[in-house]
């Protein structure tokens, strides 16, 4: 039963980051609240599957000509070394909190979420 | 004179530019290794807004930028010892299948529906964490 329910939020997340949404958004408070698993699991497992999925996903946008280039290694650059110190602390801190801070930010970007599906002035 | 001082200028909106992409990036790589994803939310906008992608090539282009990021938070969650490996290869599958079914559904299903529902979704798992 347990190995069912991880296959199907499994399932239910990868579809909604197939969608482009952010599937981690979903999966891991599925993770964390129905199946118990510590929030950090969750993530790490989050984290993971992102990577799996990441490179079918580059593969194929790489073929339509999608990627640019340009600039993006500054990006990549800040982002590399705050990942560490981001994760680094996300492992140490008791997961019951790591789990709050979660929550919070889950809350932030849902309303962000809304906003975007009610866009004010329309984009061309 | 004037020449030079175009360049001057150009030169300082370019290390300008630089600077706000490395900081983006830190924010960037901070979240989606603190959060253990959720990176695009912010560096999808980045491109947009600062590199001026259009949304297509934001959100390919956002996976590969988020990439090596993730590579190393992982690196660290592993080292830290915080990834057991049973749930990971069923979850795992699990997201694979699904992820390849969403990535077909993209073209179907009407994108406005769905987000409202996404967001509904994630405002119950926060609040559910919260408390």
């Amino acid at each position: 039963m347990m190995i069912f329910l991880q296959i199907l939020f499994g399932v239910l997340g990868g579809f909604f980051g197939g969608l482009g949404m952010g599937g981690g958004t979903i999966l891991i408070p599925m993770l964390t609240i129905f199946l118990g698993f510590d929030q950090q699991l969750s993530q790490g497992i989050n984290l993971l599957s992102f990577l799996v999925m990441a490179l079918l996903s580059i593969w194929i946008h790489a073929r339509n000509g999608l990627i640019a280039t340009k600039g993006i290694l500054w990006i990549i650059l800040g982002g590399v070394i705050f990942a560490v110190g981001g994760s680094f602390l996300a492992t140490i801190l008791p997961s019951v909190i790591l789990k709050k801070c979660f929550g919070a930010f889950l809350c932030v970007l849902s309303v962000l979420e809304f906003f975007k599906a009610f866009p004010k002035k329309k984009k061309t | 004179m004037k020449k030079n001082l175009s360049f001057a200028t150009k030169k300082f909106k370019n290390f300008k530019e630089k600077s706000i992409l490395i900081a983006l990036g830190g924010v960037i790589g901070f979240l989606n290794g603190f959060f253990g994803g959720g990176g695009g939310m912010v560096c999808v906008p980045t491109l947009e807004k600062v590199l001026k992608l259009d949304n297509k090539r934001s959100h390919a282009t956002a996976i590969a930028v988020i990439f090596p990021l993730s590579l190393i938070s992982c690196a660290v969650y592993i080292f830290k010892g915080a990834i057991s490996s049973l749930p990971l290869l069923t979850v795992g599958l699990g997201v694979l299948l699904g992820g390849i079914v969403g990535s077909i559904a993209l073209k179907v299903l009407p994108s406005k529906v769905v987000r409202i529902i996404f967001a509904f979704v994630m405002l119950a798992g926060g609040v559910r964490l919260l408390i």
